[in-house]
């Protein structure tokens, strides 16, 4: 293999400092021009928020295609894009089991989750465990875990956010950072506060598009330089990442011994388990009139995902073979910026105004996935508060509409400046491993009991509560004990060391708790099962009689 | 956990939380599980069941099988196919074609064995039956 014959201009220099002016008017003028019209949208539709079910499910008015597009663009976040990137690029044949499990876990969504879910719940994925279970309870927990899975995926997408203003602006641009954080997180709260779902969704239909075909126009360039042969483009990436053929096999990152091994099948769990349970994703089923149509947006957004994660390869293998290793990771240590390098790079590379343009329209690409995708978390997480904790657990009920409303915008404030604050705090992680994360949480603590609900028979409110409890405390638990927050240089807190859990991912032992613990707590309830309100769901969840 | 004994055993109407989710529903108290027991709605969850809960199993395996060969059959997985193309990539790419040959396959079991039948039954509550 020796293509390089081909690639001889295409040496790899890292991003300057000092050489960022010009891309950086661009990529400034180009996220305004995004900011400016998803603003205007959200102004919009706004004014067509009249009612709870305007603000939480964009008045249930948007058709299966639109909201296959919307769940495309919550899903595709700083994770899927940056991270991703940077997984394949550093570690090769190992980032990709992301993109697999990311797109495998949609089936769990759609063949268990979406249609029953849309037939029986309302505004929260709280609404459906409580229709057979003791509200108040049920919804503290639903609430609680609904909050702690968006801040953990928020967190991600603000480590994405700050690698890309630290790219863009280099070594110096440390107080800028903070500002474009705070500038994302002010513009989030907007787009959920004026616009409620409506503006929210309209933001990931054109955020979507934009990915879309951002990613795509790489592709092809990538492609492009390799005469359209895969094979070629592998070749050269496991050249220049230094690892030989290693690069294209299992094993680079997770390997090393079997810890590491374990390490990859609780990833590989909590990546095809937890996407049905991610309220976020689970919210948006409520946005169109049927449990049809609920299907028709899954299937949709399962082929645009698809799509997207195939292109990955290329983003990935692409960034190793052109960009190479070294100066990826000398941009940022988990190669959050391999993709947007790999965009200068195609474009001409360094100092070339090809270079410079696509650098910007990639950046401002990655800026609007950003944002869109802390808008969809900052919703459903206010939304959850509002509608379960305040509404039906503090007020019992006795809330107007307007209230709990007002209350649902006030949380999306207070919630955006937790997720400025955490991302002003956190960096040297990868934005996919972080997403990872919150993926395991909800997989082990919301997953198990929407599940039972669901389907099963003797499922009690204490069975409910067990496992939402013991899934998300477990796996919370083990993170913090986890060398993704001590003992290493890459860890959130490097000087520390209490990491006693040797998995950076908890999945393999929280997520059969959360299922283990809904299953001994309903069998050693003393309340017996209410078969009166389980009827009453399952007939309305499968029939769609009496939904929202 | 204690947030449970706080709530009380028997919810009583004077709680209230319980009305924005239920909302008022022309059936009886009983209907519902009469219909849960009929035959028809019987058919219905089969429809849904027997198709959804063995592909679940199915593709949740055979996405198992591939993190595990990943992880304990190297050789394997490294095995030249063509080119710099090894059985892993083509594994992980299998993996695409599944999803999405499982997608297009329940959305056609969907229209065809569970769509009609909801839809009767749905017919039938709202008419008050």
């Amino acid at each position: 293999m020796s293509p390089s014959t081909v690639l001889a201009g295409a040496t790899a220099h890292p991003l300057a400092a000092g050489g960022a002016g010009e891309h950086r008017t661009l990529i400034i003028t180009l996220f305004s021009v995004f900011v400016a019209i998803t603003l205007g949208i959200t102004v919009w539709a706004g004014r067509q928020t009249k009612d709870a079910t305007d603000f939480y499910a964009g008045g249930r008015s948007f058709t299966g295609f639109q909201n296959g597009l919307a769940i495309s663009g919550d899903y595709m976040s700083a994770a899927s894009f940056l991270g991703i990137a940077g997984a394949i690029s550093l570690f090769g044949y190992d980032g990709f089991l992301y993109s697999i499990g990311f797109l495998v876990a949609w089936l769990v969504a759609l063949l268990l989750v979406a249609e029953p879910l849309r037939n029986s719940g309302r505004f929260t994925m709280a609404d459906v465990l409580a229709y057979r279970l003791k509200q108040r309870p049920v919804r503290t927990a639903a609430g609680t875990s609904t909050i702690v899975v968006s801040i953990f995926y928020l967190l991600a997408q603000m480590v994405g956010a700050g690698a890309l203003v630290a790219l863009l602006l280099g070594a110096t641009g440390e107080g800028s950072r903070r500002w474009i954080i705070v500038l994302v997180g002010l513009v989030m709260v907007l787009y959920v506060t004026i616009g409620g779902m409506k503006g929210t969704t309209w933001v990931q239909i054109v955020k979507a598009v934009l990915l879309i075909a951002g990613t795509l126009l790489i592709t092809v360039l990538v492609l492009n330089k390799f005469h359209w042969n895969l094979s070629t483009l592998l070749g050269r990436a496991a050249e220049e990442s230094g690892k030989g053929r290693a690069f294209l096999e299992p094993g680079l990152q997770y390997g090393k011994d079997g810890t590491s091994k374990l390490n990859f099948i609780s990833l590989g769990l909590a990546l095809v388990l937890g996407t049905a349970g991610l309220p976020h994703i689970l919210i948006r089923f409520y946005t169109v009139p049927t449990a049809r149509a609920a299907r028709k947006s899954v299937n949709w957004a399962i082929g645009i995902i698809g799509a997207f994660y195939l292109m990955t390869i290329a983003l990935g293998f692409g960034a190793a073979a052109l960009v190479g290793p070294k100066a990826i990771t000398a941009s940022n240590e988990s190669g959050n910026t391999a993709a947007p390098l790999l965009a200068q790079e195609v474009g001409g590379g360094a100092g070339s105004t090809g270079g410079a343009i696509l650098l910007a329209v990639i950046s401002a690409v990655a800026f609007a996935t950003i944002l869109a995708v802390v808008a969809g978390l900052t919703l459903a997480s206010s939304a959850s508060f509002a509608h379960d904790l305040w509404a039906n657990v503090i007020r019992k009920g006795r809330t107007s509409e307007k209230e709990e409303i007002l209350t649902a915008k006030c949380a999306a404030v207070v919630i955006g400046a937790i997720s400025i604050a955490l991302g002003i705090f956190a960096h040297r992680l990868n934005a996919a491993a972080l997403v990872a994360l919150a993926f395991a949480v909800a997989a082990s603590a919301n997953l198990p009991t929407i599940l039972y609900s669901l389907f099963w028979k003797r499922f009690t409110t204490r069975g409910a509560l067990w496992s939402i409890y013991g899934g998300l405390i477990s796996s919370v638990t083990l993170v913090i004990i986890s060398p993704v927050v001590s003992g290493n240089p890459k860890a959130l807190f490097p000087g520390l060391s209490f990491d006693y859990f040797p998995l950076g991912n908890p999945g393999l032992v929280s997520i059969p708790l959360g299922f283990l613990l809904g299953w001994a707590g309903s069998l050693l309830s003393k309340e017996a099962p209410d078969e009166q309100k389980y009827a009453e769901l399952e007939v309305r969840a499968l029939t769609g009689y009496g939904a929202h | 956990m204690d947030s449970e004994e706080a709530v009380g055993t028997t919810p009583s109407t004077a709680e209230g939380p319980d009305e924005p989710v239920r909302p008022a529903i022309p059936a009886q108290p009983g209907s519902f599980t009469d219909m849960q027991t009929s035959t028809e709605f019987g058919e219905l969850r089969r429809a849904h069941r027997s198709f959804a809960f063995p592909l679940t199993l199915a593709f949740v395996s055979w996405y198992l099988l591939y993190v595990l060969l990943s992880n304990y059959a190297g050789s394997f997985m490294d095995t030249i196919v063509v080119g710099n193309i090894n059985i892993a990539l083509v594994f992980g790419l299998a993996q695409f074609l599944t999803t999405f040959l499982i997608a297009w396959w329940y959305a056609k079991h969907a229209e065809a064995r569970i769509d009609p039948k909801a839809e009767a039954l749905k017919a039938r509550m709202e008419a008050g039956e």
